[in-house]
């Protein structure tokens, strides 16, 4: 970025009315909506809205008593950890392989993993649920030949692993697309040079490959973290309604829990202020603590 | 190939338009949202049309609208927006905050609107113990029970049979209920002896009910938003709580899920005794290719001689007010619950979807027309809804966000199951929890 263009426009009202549709959605889907969390998360209110009164941080300070809260706030992030990693890590490693001439049909496999990406969250867990079902699914059935008790309805890490799986099935194409697509944009000439130089394969990815890639690592961390945190409520509601005794109780599906389902407006709201402070907080702090080890070119 | 596909593009949207713009001219439109899909949306809306095509005047239009739960929620959106449906479909969980709705004024009561516009209505027509539940103390209705439902018990002759035990000679009680799953343990009838769909409702609900045990304090919320659980108050629950965590070591009952996950291992052939909705009636008759037996709940008789009725599941019909409905609208809406509440078309609703009949005349009705000789047991349900006076215990559950607390019952059951907390922690969890959660719910409305 070596210089810097100013544009010019005769009309002064121009760039505003081309940034309008932009602002326009950002404030009617982004802003108005978190203004009216906010305003609901500090008052008590019933569901018809006729009856409101200001309570300050009353919900806040309850959430924050509720020991099942704070367990549902660290299993939030064990979740988002595992989605992250194990997508992030297979996408990497499909992307490998698929960036590899010498894999027959590769083109085959390429669009297959991108398949999944297409489903809605809950449609995606029912799919599962046919397979997983406790007392009619399909690997179930497998499963219970090979001596496994599988019955994710009561057991708790069965659950975790499960609603683990789908969301990283579902999250596996966007991540090996983005990871092709860097992969794909690795000049071959550096390749060449380390090769020269008598580096190994293992060596030439981990020293040559992955830093030039790291840009595109990095951003998918941020969104598969985001990911994790605001939109696998289907995939929860679908398998687990958060049970077995809030093993899969994750913060973002109590939102939807208690305000869509339960009608527990502000007790919601609150939880969403939370979840919004949050998702703020992990941007700014994965800005900070992991772009520095990021190299554009 | 691209001509076909404009035309088929353009005849849907013909077709789209067509079926939007069907209020005949002349006619006062009502709006109907509701929550059911398949065979039971299916009925709902031949009853729609049939009222349609018997007068000319009004119009109803249904709108598919959803699960319950969202349904609900698009009404009371809409309600803010000034659009709320004439009348909504709301599942008996939601029934205190519609009650409570109702004390606001955004809810018309089924009393007031019938006084009001002068339509010809008989409450007193309607089973008392489906009729209380949406009824305030005094008797007067506010909301009309539509697909109501109550708990049974299923079992799989075939696995009966196969474990030695008389097919026609369910178990009444929980001892003899715990005696036959073990039998089917042991002979390997099913690989899940016994399970429950429900587990709030038909563990805790209608336990309580059964046994003229109170689940809450004020006449189980009917008396006031100021009640309390009342778990603890009565050894019944500890006891039964207790009863299934022993079943469930030592391999007699298997926990399968919350809701109606449960409902297909029946079906399925996998449970051989599934307590759950009198409704699963239509589905079991449809997929199970054995032959089951349609009972009573089991209870425990050193608490009492003869069970008490048990209560309600379903959902009901909830009049809105909005702020352009005239009196001619809700006239239309009054003239619709009547024609509902019609004896054949009560009959007919119940005979086709398997939900109870919820007035008199109907279930006589049907029984007249020979339903229950050619379905033995259908008739079951209503007759433990209609067995004993009913009770402050057994009138049914109206608690505010009552939904959180069924969320509160299966974490906590859930939690013992898995061994991690005794069951007297469990019911001790649940009223602290629960309380909690109506507390809440009655500061909103303070």
């Amino acid at each position: 970025m070596g210089k810097t263009y100013q544009p010019i426009f005769r009309n002064k009202f121009l760039p505003y009315l081309l940034i309008l549709p932009q602002l326009a959605l950002a404030i009617a889907f982004f802003l108005w909506p978190a203004a009216v969390a906010l305003y609901q998360s500090v008052t008590r209110t019933d569901p018809f809205g006729l009856k409101t009164s200001f309570v300050g941080l009353a919900h806040f300070k309850s959430l924050f008593l509720d020991s099942r809260y704070l367990k549902s706030l660290q299993l939030s992030f064990i979740y988002a950890i595992i989605i992250t990693v194990t997508s992030i890590g297979l996408g990497l490693l499909f992307a490998i392989a698929a960036n590899d001439k010498k894999v027959p049909a590769g083109r085959f496999f390429r669009t297959i993993l991108i398949w999944p990406y297409a489903l809605a969250p809950s449609i995606a867990a029912v799919l599962w649920l046919f397979l997983f079902q406790p007392s009619i699914g399909l690997i179930t059935k497998w499963l219970k030949m090979l001596g496994v008790n599988w019955n994710y309805t009561i057991n708790s890490s069965q659950a975790l692993a499960l609603v683990s799986l789908v969301a990283v099935w579902q999250r596996l194409p966007y991540n090996f697309i983005f990871l092709l697509a860097a992969l794909q944009g690795v000049p071959v000439e550096v390749i060449e040079a380390a090769r020269l130089d008598g580096a190994s394969a293992r060596r030439i990815f981990w020293a040559v490959v992955f830093p030039l890639i790291s840009p595109v690592t990095f951003f998918l961390c941020v969104v598969n973290m985001g990911y994790a945190f605001f939109d696998t409520f289907g995939i929860v509601d679908a398998l687990t309604k958060g049970g077995p005794a809030g093993a899969t109780e994750f913060l973002c599906y109590k939102v939807y829990r208690d305000g869509f389902v339960n009608l527990r407006l502000s007790i919601s709201a609150a939880q969403s202020v939370i979840l919004i402070i949050l998702g703020i907080i992990l941007t700014i702090a994965q800005f900070r603590f992991g772009e520095k080890r990021v190299h554009y070119e | 190939m691209q001509r076909f596909f404009i035309s088929i593009v353009l005849s849907l949207a013909i077709l789209g338009s067509f079926s939007l713009a069907q209020v005949p001219p002349g006619r006062i439109e009502v709006e109907f949202w509701y929550a059911n899909k398949g065979l039971l949306g299916d009925a709902l809306v031949a009853l729609v049309n049939k009222f349609n095509e018997a007068q000319d005047r009004y119009w109803v239009t249904a709108v598919y609208k959803g699960g319950y739960a969202t349904t609900m929620a698009d009404a009371i959106a809409a309600f803010r927006a000034g659009q709320a449906p004439h009348i909504v479909q709301v599942y008996e969980v939601g029934t205190a905050t519609m009650m409570a709705a109702a004390q606001l004024g955004a809810v018309y009561p089924l009393y007031q609107l019938f006084a009001d516009t002068g339509v010809a209505f008989d409450f007193d027509q309607y089973i008392p113990a489906i009729r209380g539940y949406y009824s305030l103390l005094d008797g007067r209705m506010v909301a009309l029970p539509f697909n109501a439902s109550t708990a049974v018990m299923w079992y799989n002759k075939d696995a009966f049979r196969k474990a030695g035990l008389d097919p026609d000679n369910p178990p009444k009680t929980w001892a003899e209920l715990r005696d036959a799953a073990k039998k089917i343990a042991a002979s390997g009838a099913a690989e899940i002896p016994f399970t429950v769909s429900w587990l709030p409702w038909t563990m805790f609900e209608q336990l309580g009910a059964l046994h003229n045990v109170p689940f809450a304090t004020k006449e189980n919320g009917f008396g006031g938003l100021d009640t309390e659980l009342a778990l603890l108050d009565h050894p019944l629950y500890l006891r039964h709580l207790e009863n299934l965590v022993a079943m469930q070591n030592e391999g007699t009952f298997v926990y399968v899920g919350r809701d109606t996950t449960p409902d297909g291992t029946f079906p399925a052939g996998k449970a051989a005794i599934l307590i759950a909705s009198s409704a699963l009636r239509g589905r079991i008759q449809q997929e199970a290719n054995f032959e089951w037996g349609e009972t009573y709940l089991p209870y425990y008789p050193d608490i009492v001689e003869q069970p008490y009725n048990s209560i309600l599941g379903g959902a009901a019909l909830w009049v809105m007010r909005r702020p352009d409905a005239t009196k001619e609208h809700y006239k239309a809406v009054a003239e619709f619950l009547a024609f509902l509440s019609q004896p054949e078309n009560v009959a007919w609703y119940h005979t086709y979807t398997g939900y109870l009949p919820t007035t008199v005349p109907g279930y006589e009705l049907a029984k007249s027309q020979g339903y229950y000789d050619k379905n033995p047991g259908a008739d079951i349900p209503v007759l433990q809804l209609m067995r004993g006076p009913t009770t402050e215990n057994t009138r049914g559950i109206r608690l505010g966000d009552y939904g959180a607390i069924r969320d509160v019952i299966y974490d906590e059951v859930e939690a013992t199951l898995q061994g991690k907390q005794s069951a007297m922690d469990a019911i001790k969890n649940i009223v602290a929890r629960g309380n909690e959660i109506l507390r809440n719910f009655e500061a909103t409305y303070r």
